[in-house]
């Protein structure tokens, strides 16, 4: 029974991901496609959680504060380039 | 903080940032430590080390960065070697082949019996060589002027 929610969830995630991916590749805007990407890489944190549940593991938990930080870093990375075109200024006072 | 007329106000990115270094740099230090009996070590620390120092670069800038972490890059980098090279001499100097390593108890006022390992040691140079290059690379390409 466990087993089958684990894996009804895993499906309803892996659907998620799917429908990113959809605006990923369809979305009109840049802004859009960004945003799916962050999305993607929440769900993947999702999927990471639910495996290492179904696996019985602990060992991947660093992998999803990992994933979270890298969302975070670039998503701002990408917002920075859309709005000031350079994404590490030298003297931002200029 | 100085008051000047900026162009946009980023100051929902500078205060998260602020925050969010911290909380970086723990899980960072916390990955190194981790690294000799669960997933982590020193690659992955000096990669979320380096991250958050990007983060520190995308919310403010390369002077504010330099004066906040007055650090020399390259030096890291040169320490680094040569801590991962010094620990496989130290081995030389008790009779045993390069990069022999040596773990067991000692003892340390205030702490008590404490497990500790000279790989240890290896891996804060791998840390330090992982930050210093990341880091070299990152301000050689942000550098547009």
């Amino acid at each position: 029974m466990f087993e089958w929610v684990m894996g009804l969830s895993l499906v309803i995630v892996a659907i998620s991901t799917l429908m990113y991916f959809y605006r990923l590749v369809k979305g009109p805007t840049v802004p859009d496609r960004i945003i799916s990407l962050d999305a993607i890489g929440i769900n993947l944190i999702g999927i990471t959680a639910i495996f290492s549940i179904v696996m019985n593991t602990d060992a991947f938990l660093e992998v999803i504060l990992l994933l979270g930080v890298l969302a975070f870093i670039g998503t701002v990375a990408f917002s920075k380039f859309l709005e000031k075109g350079e994404i590490i200024e030298n003297d931002r006072d200029k | 903080m100085r008051r000047t007329n900026r162009k946009t106000n980023d100051v929902i990115l500078q205060t998260t940032v602020q925050t969010v270094f911290f909380i970086i740099v723990i899980y960072s230090v916390h990955l190194f430590f981790s690294g000799h009996y669960t997933p982590g070590g020193g690659f992955i620390g000096g990669l979320m080390t380096s991250s958050a120092i990007v983060l520190l670069l995308l919310a403010f800038d390369v002077k504010t960065a330099a004066s906040i972490l007055p650090v020399n890059y390259l030096y890291v980098t040169a320490f680094g070697l040569l801590a991962a090279i010094g620990t496989g001499i130290g081995s030389l100097l008790y009779g045993m082949p390069f990069l022999k390593h040596w773990h067991g108890p000692v003892h340390i006022p205030f702490l008590g019996e404490i497990e500790l390992a000279t790989a240890t040691l290896f891996d804060f140079g791998v840390y330090l060589v992982v930050v210093g290059v990341t880091m070299t690379i990152i301000q050689t390409i942000g550098e547009t002027e």
